[in-house]
């Protein structure tokens, strides 16, 4: 473990949670996929992107504290992640438009964090390389349902309107988590723009900054569906106090 | 098919293609020397058809088994109660599906589509395993399932690694190495219920309960009432009867119930020394039947639901496949997948 000053710590405990409620709270939505994913080579994708953001979650939760305490034991209040990762899968565009605004976000954070000497270097620069196929399997599915038939199109272009206002969120600075924030959604806007066009969709004219979602999540003010999705994932363990699993 | 035999066999079809004679009685000659070598029999051979039917029907109920088998356990991945059970949980699930399309492929070689047996599952013209007709209702099932389920089924399988198909003999390998990861976890699972409070006790005890006889049944019916069971261990597609296996199976488990602490639901449960087994209690045929022929606890559910995936997926094939179509030649890069 690498030694901070003692004044670096809040912030990096801050960032942790940020970063890790992220990953967690994905991998979650992922994971009600399974079962029900329209062919079967989609079950295995989304159930190994699920279970990379896990992973990831896993160890920036312990970097913050208890795993499980942190995930089983925190109310909806207390939870740092961004919006966008919370929204329902709706349906498999909604899903992937999802997944191709985080995993872009996260494809150019973690590179930038992988590259400098913070706390969170070691990780990202194995997340990463996770993150690079994560977006690879979003742009190819936002082609295929973009400039696939017209029902998916229609739907492709219905989920990136829906999840649009939440993607500024990404970009607003958080604590201990040293980046560009500027240079990152520039970056952002250009790939993800460029896909989209490709993809014979519209890109968007509407608000993503300052919009009412805008840097929310990370003061733990959420969408309605959380709760519900976090009173299903903690409900077991909590009605077990103190058990080990 | 390598040797003196299968030489014979690949010999034989290229003579009748060249001299277009049909010499049907020379390929069965030389598939069953094949088989008798304890050869393995390959795509390309020469095949009796009711072998190639019979290895369709059970390698696609095997594939079915494993999507089939996905919902039981995934009823509990949104509410696993670690993270690192919910990560080993996410896993298991995602080898299944790759079961699944393992299993397919081997399917595939036979001359059938995997959409073409999708079809049979959804219309209900073929069956998956009776076991994952029962619902999952607390956290410990899950554990129960690894340990017993998981360890039916390779108690089974391990046996099919040395089956004539050779298709399907390797994908069994590597289907049995998974596998047995499972149940090593399931166990391990339901052993830190059985340490742990009371209430985590008694929920692993009532899974075992539960699920004790259910997987008893996986073997399938008794010796006398098995209908495929001796040609297709003629064909050595079977290795042991469903009586072997199941005995073996009870063998196995009642010192490992022991050292997790939890018992077996059955009075009848005792060591026989004259036998070198262990005799136990008569398994409902009424209930085992009843959920074969569809009336389990969950039967609709399960079929239900894989029909609804497969129905809400559709627009998300055909706009691939439209995709594919158009993009073929261009440099999108969107044909890769």
């Amino acid at each position: 473990m690498t030694t901070t000053p003692a004044e670096d710590t809040p912030a990096r405990t801050a960032a942790a949670l940020a970063l890790g409620d992220d990953a967690l709270v994905l991998s979650h939505r992922l994971g009600e996929w399974a079962g029900h994913a329209p062919v079967l080579e989609e079950e295995l994708a989304l159930a190994n992107i699920a279970l990379d953001l896990l992973g990831q979650a896993r160890v920036l939760l312990s970097m913050a504290g208890d795993e499980d305490e942190l995930a089983f034991l925190r109310e909806e209040r207390a939870f740092r992640n961004l919006q966008l990762v919370e929204q329902p899968n709706t349906d498999f565009a909604h899903t992937i438009a999802r997944q191709l605004f985080f995993s872009a976000h996260q494809y150019l954070l973690y590179g930038e964090l992988a590259a400098g000497d913070g706390p969170f270097a070691p990780l990202a620069g194995k997340a990463v390389k996770e993150t690079a196929y994560h977006r690879d399997h979003a742009e190819q599915w936002t082609l295929r349902l973009g400039d696939g038939t017209d029902e998916s199109h229609a739907r492709m272009q219905r989920a990136v309107d829906a999840l649009w206002r939440y993607t500024g969120e990404m970009f607003q600075p958080v604590d201990g988590v040293d980046a560009d924030r500027p240079a990152l959604e520039a970056a952002w806007l250009e790939w993800t723009g460029q896909v989209l066009r490709r993809a014979t969709l519209t890109v968007p004219d509407g608000p993503r900054t300052g919009a009412w979602a805008a840097g929310a999540g990370r003061q733990g003010l959420h969408t309605e569906p959380f709760g519900r999705m976090l009173a299903e994932m903690q409900h077991l363990h909590r009605s077990h106090p103190g058990a080990a699993w | 098919m390598a040797t003196a035999a299968a030489r014979d066999t690949a010999d034989s079809r290229a003579f009748d293609a060249l001299t277009g004679t049909d010499d049907t009685a020379g390929h069965q000659r030389a598939f069953d020397a094949a088989v008798a070598a304890d050869e393995r029999i390959e795509p390309r051979d020469w095949m009796p058809d009711a072998y190639r039917a019979t290895l369709v029907r059970q390698i696609a109920q095997h594939a079915h088994s494993e999507i089939i088998g996905m919902q039981p356990e995934a009823n509990w991945i949104t509410r696993a109660p670690s993270l690192r059970r919910k990560a080993i949980l996410m896993a298991k699930v995602q080898d299944e599906a790759g079961h699944g399309l393992y299993l397919y492929s081997a399917a595939e070689t036979l001359g059938v589509s995997r959409e073409e047996l999708l079809d049979k599952l959804h219309s209900g013209r073929q069956k998956y395993s009776s076991i994952f007709n029962y619902p999952t209702l607390t956290w410990a099932d899950v554990g129960a399932i690894g340990w017993l389920v998981d360890g039916a089924a390779i108690t089974n399988q391990v046996p099919l690694c040395r089956c004539s198909y050779g298709p399907y003999a390797r994908a069994m390998v590597r289907v049995c190495k998974e596998e047995s990861f499972h149940q090593r976890q399931g166990y391990e699972l339901l052993l830190a219920l059985s340490k742990g409070t009371p209430e985590q006790h008694a929920m692993a005890q009532d899974a075992v309960d539960r699920w004790w006889w259910p997987s008893l049944m996986m073997f399938g019916p008794p010796d006398d009432e098995s209908q495929h069971s001796a040609q297709s261990m003629a064909w050595k597609i079977k290795r042991h009867s469903n009586d072997e296996l199941r005995q073996r199976f009870v063998d196995i488990c009642v010192p490992q119930a022991e050292s997790l602490g939890l018992t077996l639901p059955d009075p009848d449960l005792t060591w026989n020394e004259e036998r070198g087994h262990h005799d136990f209690g008569t398994i409902d045929w009424t209930e085992f039947w009843d959920v074969l022929k569809g009336n389990g606890p969950c039967n609709e559910e399960r079929l239900t639901r894989r029909r609804r995936a497969h129905e809400d997926g559709a627009w998300v094939r055909e706009a691939a496949a439209a995709h594919a179509a158009r993009h073929t030649n261009s440099e999108t890069g969107a044909t890769r997948a």
